[in-house]
């Protein structure tokens, strides 16, 4: 559901299944509690296993840039599936330059 | 104007009903045989408005949400999401990009979502009231080479 690894300071968060209001909500808290306790130097959202997502995962993004900003620390998104990119296009995430 | 299918549907405003209001439209616009990228942005679209009916039209407590659906002869979806709660008071500003009132994890861009995934969105919202947005889409009718 949601597998999160470290290495060399940078945390790589790996998202599954259906991205709503609903499962952002529990996916921030574990994202940000454990931020807070490494801080990473770099965090790393990973869509790969992402197969829905409405504009509640952009906010985790937004969120999460906010986040590793106040500890100093960088975003990035990686491996946005071909059926999300209508969606990242639509966001602007792309001026903020946390994709990949 | 005539109607081959139509359907109605109420729940509790609770955000694990996401995923159902999501996929009972998306089964109801099977039959008009949309393709995955079309079924894709009407769960986004229906996402989009329940999330608002909850986080926004109910945020201070419990409430129910209402969806109708119909299929047009020509194979248009009309649906309509409607909550009882707060409304809002000024309809235009708030389908601005990026224009939120939830704080930080609101994106702002359900409204910006729904209008490029559908054909259509309106909205209607009395403060206090309530808030109704009505989506349509027309679903392209697909040649099928393998059937006659
Ligand atoms: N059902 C609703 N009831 C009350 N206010 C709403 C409703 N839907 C939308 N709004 C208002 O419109 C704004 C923009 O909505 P949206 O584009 O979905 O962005 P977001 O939900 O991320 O704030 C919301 O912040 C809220 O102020
Ligand atoms: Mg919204």
């Amino acid at each position: 559901m949601l597998k999160i690894q470290s290495e060399n300071q940078v945390m790589t968060a790996e998202l599954s299944g259906e991205l709503d209001h609903h499962r952002c909500a529990v996916i921030r808290k574990k994202i940000d509690m454990l931020t807070e306790q490494e801080r990473p130097r770099m965090l790393r959202l990973d869509f790969s296993g992402v197969q829905f997502m409405d504009s509640s995962g952009i906010g985790l993004v937004m969120g999460r840039y906010r986040q590793m900003s106040l500890i100093g620390g960088k975003l990035m998104v990686i491996n946005i599936p071909p059926h999300l990119k209508n969606l990242f296009r639509l966001s602007g995430l792309g001026a903020l330059g946390v994709l990949e | 104007m005539t109607y081959t299918n139509e359907m109605k549907l109420s729940f509790s405003a609770k955000s694990v009903n996401e995923s159902f209001a999501r996929t009972a439209v998306s089964s109801f616009v099977l039959p008009l045989d949309p393709t995955i990228a079309e079924l894709t942005e009407i769960k986004t679209a229906i996402s989009e408005a329940v999330t608002n009916c909850i986080v926004h039209g109910y945020k201070h407590g419990e409430g129910t949400i209402y969806i109708e659906a119909k299929i047009t002869e020509s194979g248009k979806l009309i649906v309509k999401i409607r909550d009882k709660g707060y409304g809002i008071p000024d309809i235009k500003s708030a389908m601005e990009p990026l224009f939120t009132t939830g704080g930080e994890e609101q994106a702002g861009l359900g409204f910006t979502v729904m209008q490029n995934f559908m054909d259509k969105v309106s909205v209607r919202s009395k403060p206090m009231k309530g808030t109704a947005v009505t989506m349509e889409k027309h679903i392209v009718r697909h040649l099928k080479n393998d059937r006659a």
